[in-house]
């Protein structure tokens, strides 16, 4: 974990003994009943919050969790008499199968057609539980033995699970929160393939937040029947329980573990007692309810309660402290480099969109400790380069093979994993991370423990001088700032290799003298650096070497000031035209 | 194997009802295509058209004689006025509001959003039918419904199939209108405006086209097609406020196949479904004819895992 988690913890434990104790003054069985259903109901939006809170990913089907689970718990007490103090353990496990089922065809999606398709499961489940022929489901009595299939005589009973369940879910959510797990949904939020590039494997997190948030909803679903007793299709299939967790997480406030509580003690309460008091009159009003609840919030208070208060009381989030001293690390990889031999191969790659040929048959090598500088006009094929280099995009053919292996065909994170970094041409940061939480995504990914990847934030700020803008938020920095940032993210990857896009773009001329100085300083670190650059004058300042790429071919490498002399060159960059009104001048 | 005669039998009857399916498809693909906003609402939309039916064709039956198909078919377009002006309330109310509140956060925030708030009205719309109307299953009786053309099958000794005489009105209903917003969106003045307002609305507003006003007539048209198809559906299925849920999945699905921005495609995308679900029947049991869609949608996603959504590839 790389923030304090001890004090929330404390705070989640109170706050669930402050509620055990005031259920104690309850004691009207109906408002017992609620006091037991916010849990439940608290505990299935937590489940959301995993999957549509911290990693921005909206799903209309978490019914397909929460109805599994209490089928599950409902058929084996009815048919075999199998008590809900096994099953109910047992839900978990088959919550985190259903979610790595339906996680793997349904990740390929993202956005809307992610939250649609989550919508068929419960909905397919649904029918099929009709057709089975279980339309009505019940728990029956176990007079003989009560206790042992979690029948209470006092109804706290059932509330003092449904706490506890609730607590444990809270907890799950904070050490979530505060740990690698987080920064890696978190990240994944803000820009998946920048997640990638940092290394982070964003399918299998993106696979493991849904199996732990598959296993939250299915217990509440499992917790649900041994309270309610009697369920059908609809009442835990039905679309209304996937809206449920959506509606109490995002009224309470998406992407915190107090949102869905707070939620859930808001609405649940207001829902269930306009449905016993006004239920027989005005049928369904606790959905009207529920709807114009989500479109007052949508367009009131956006963020949700918890967000919208903490903004009104002034409330900012602890920056993450860095640690002062760290012990000194090379920023680059510190794996000696044989000098001879290049560190990268490319040979034969050519990739088509379409009929548009980005590369065509590229060869070149690039030498260990040293600038290389890509130019080209636009169109050339330069970036395209940089995503096969990355593995982002697949080559039609050719080889890269770097530092010995051949990586074409790796993915984007084993090849981040093995040293080799990246900026983008637009720069992507994590915008809502500060600039330290930045770099620690890309330390994180391939450091052993906490402290090492802390280590290596620190370093790797002060490399690029950014460490006195550490707590500030990445969306708010200046140009340079970004492209430094950019810069400290990829070198917290300890790269042998780093490739830089266009990092010099849109910044001014101190600017520029400022971002090439610390470029410059970088095979001097053991961090061999490929350069795509549009102006000649900064290149020239800055490239051992330089490539000419034009229509996807390498027209010529060399050194600098030859290359620019090379009538080729001239004429991929200022025309045919141009050349012969000079030849004849 | 089924025989000859039920599988002919399916598919008609899938082509019947395809018409319509198509029509509701279209009514998603529009306002998919133009504000980029999925309208989670879309199965209230239908059922509102379907309770519309329900109240409109005795009303239309007590001043005017006439057959009981052009009833059906003016009740039908009598909701389109309807549902437009409740799209439009909605556009004006909430999803334009949303649109400054989000202004900043960026397009994909802003859209999910909107597309939150959609299923925000659909619960509420929903619901509240379910406190005006009850729960009572209701169903629209004419004569329509209970009767059926013979058609004989072509070069076979006995064969036949029957045509519903309901599912006939709305086979060539839903045609009928789908082949008008083909036209309306192709070839007049307001389909122009629409479409270059889909393909860039920043270009769209540099040529002074008011771009909330499009988004609203795109949603209010969108709602009233919808609306225009449960009138249709309504005379041949039995209906009460949460029915929406048994389409919205078809909807998606029919729009997901005929390629998420096209509109005319979607009407092809709903009748593909009509034709699959119907047949479906041949081999599954009755009860997961719907599944039967599930099944496709899932797997559509799977074998074009971008979906059918044009853009594939992203920049770096």
């Amino acid at each position: 974990m790389f923030r304090d988690w001890k004090r929330d913890a404390l705070l989640i434990v109170l706050f669930g003994l402050a509620y055990l104790a005031a259920t104690l003054l309850i004691s009207d069985s109906y408002y017992l009943l609620i006091a037991t259903l916010i849990p439940i109901w608290a505990l299935l939006a937590l489940s959301w919050n995993i999957l549509g809170g911290y990693m921005g990913f909206v799903s209309f089907g978490h019914a397909a969790f929460f109805g599994l689970g209490a089928y599950a718990v409902a058929m084996a007490e009815h048919h075999f008499g199998i008590s809900p103090w096994f099953t109910i353990p047992g839900t978990a496990v088959l919550g985190a199968v259903a979610g790595v089922l339906i996680g793997y065809p349904t990740f390929r999606l993202q956005g809307h057609y992610f939250a649609l398709a989550m919508l068929a499961y419960p909905l397919a489940l649904l029918y099929i539980f009709e057709w089975m022929g279980y339309q009505e489901i019940s728990i029956p009595m176990r007079r003989e033995a009560p206790l042992a299939h979690m029948q209470f005589s006092d109804p706290r009973g059932y509330c003092v699970i449904a706490v506890a369940l609730m607590l444990g879910a809270m907890l799950v959510s904070l050490v979530i929160e505060r740990s690698r797990f987080g920064l890696a949904l978190f990240a994944i939020r803000q820009d998946v393939r920048a997640a990638e590039a940092a290394g982070f494997d964003t399918r299998r997190w993106k696979m493991r937040a849904m199996a732990v948030s598959g296993m939250i909803a299915a217990v509440a679903g499992g917790l649900y029947v041994v309270i309610i007793l009697v369920i059908t299709p609809p009442s835990v299939f039905g679309l209304i329980t996937s809206a449920q967790a959506l509606i109490l997480t995002l009224f309470g406030g998406a992407g915190t573990f107090w949102g869905p509580v707070i939620g859930a003690m808001t609405l649940v309460p207001a829902v269930e007692l306009l449905h016993t008091h006004l239920g027989e009159i005005l049928p369904g009003i606790q959905g009207v309810v529920l709807g114009l609840a989500i479109v007052a919030i949508t367009l009131a208070a956006p963020g949700g309660i918890y967000w919208w208060a903490r903004g009104r009381l002034g409330i900012r989030s602890t920056p993450l402290t860095l640690p002062a001293a760290v012990p000194a690390m090379p920023v680059g990889s510190g794996v000696a480099t044989d000098s001879a031999a290049p560190i990268l191969r490319v040979r034969g790659i050519s990739k088509a969109f379409g009929g548009v040929h980005a590369l065509r048959d590229a060869d070149f090598d690039v030498l260990p400790n040293s600038i290389l500088g890509i130019i080209g006009p636009n169109g050339a094929g330069k970036t395209t380069l940089f995503d096969v280099l990355n593995g982002f995009t697949k080559p039609d053919s050719g080889t890269v093979e770097y530092a010995g292996t051949v990586i074409t065909g790796l993915r984007t994170n084993r090849i981040a994993a093995m040293g080799i970094g990246r900026t983008f041409q637009v720069a992507r940061v994590f915008p809502e991370m500060t600039v330290a939480e930045n770099v620690l995504t890309g330390a994180w990914s391939g450091a052993t423990d906490v402290n090492e990847a802390l280590a290596r934030t620190v370093n790797a700020l002060a490399f690029v001088n950014l460490t006195e803008r550490a707590g500030a938020e990445a969306g708010a920095l200046t140009n340079r700032e970004v492209r430094l940032l950019e810069i400290a993210r990829a070198l917290a990857g300890r790269p042998r290799l780093l490739l830089l896009d266009e990092t010099l773009a849109g910044l001014s001329r101190d600017d520029v003298t400022d971002v090439i100085a610390v470029v410059r300083r970088l095979p001097g670190a053991g961090i061999t650096v490929v350069l795509i650059e549009h102006t000649m004058h900064a290149m020239l300042q800055t490239a051992d070497r330089l490539l000419v790429l034009d229509h996807g071919k390498v027209l010529t490498t060399g050194l600098p000031n030859e290359v620019v002399k090379d009538p080729a060159v001239i004429e991929a960059y200022l025309g045919h035209k141009w050349m012969a009104r000079h030849a004849e001048g | 194997m089924p025989s000859l005669e039920t599988f002919l039998q399916s598919l008609v009857s899938g082509i019947m009802i395809g018409s319509v399916y198509g029509l509701m498809c279209i009514g998603l693909a529009l306002i998919f295509g133009i504000m980029r906003v999925i309208n989670f609402a879309q199965g209230e939309f239908l059922m509102l058209g379907m309770y519309a039916a329900l109240f409109m064709i005795p009303a239309i039956a007590s001043v005017m004689v006439g057959g009981s198909a052009l009833m059906a078919i003016l009740a039908a377009l009598a909701t389109a006025p309807l549902l437009y002006g409740l799209g439009y309330l909605l556009h004006a109310g909430m999803l334009r509001p949303l649109a400054r509140v989000h202004a900043y956060a960026g397009e994909a925030k802003s859209q999910q959003a909107q597309f939150i708030i959609t299923l925000g009205i659909s619960i509420a719309l929903q619901n509240a039918c379910m406190v005006l109307f009850g729960s009572d299953v209701r169903s629209i009786r004419t004569p329509l419904s209970s009767t059926a053309w013979p058609l004989a099958i072509p070069f076979t000794e006995d064969g036949i199939i029957f045509l519903n005489q309901a599912r006939a009105v709305t086979f060539v209903a839903g045609a009928l209108f789908a082949a008008a917003l083909h036209y309306l969106i192709n070839a007049t003045w307001l389909g122009k405006t629409l479409r270059a307002t889909a393909d860039n609305p920043l270009a769209a507003t540099y040529m002074a086209i008011d771009i909330d006003r499009m988004h609203r007539i795109a949603f209010a048209l969108g709602t009233a097609i919808t609306g225009v198809a449960g009138a249709l559906v309504a005379l041949q299925y039995p209906f009460q406020p949460y029915v929406g849920l048994d389409f919205v999945i078809i909807m998606y699905t029919g729009v997901v196949l005929g390629g998420m921005g096209s509109i005319m495609g979607a009407f092809w995308g709903g009748m593909v479904i009509g034709i699959i679900q119907q047949c479906s029947t041949l081999i599954l049991p009755i009860q997961l004819q719907n599944v039967a869609i599930f099944v496709v949608f899932i797997a559509l996603l799977l074998i074009r895992p971008q979906g059918f959504f044009g853009r594939s590839a992203e920049r770096a």
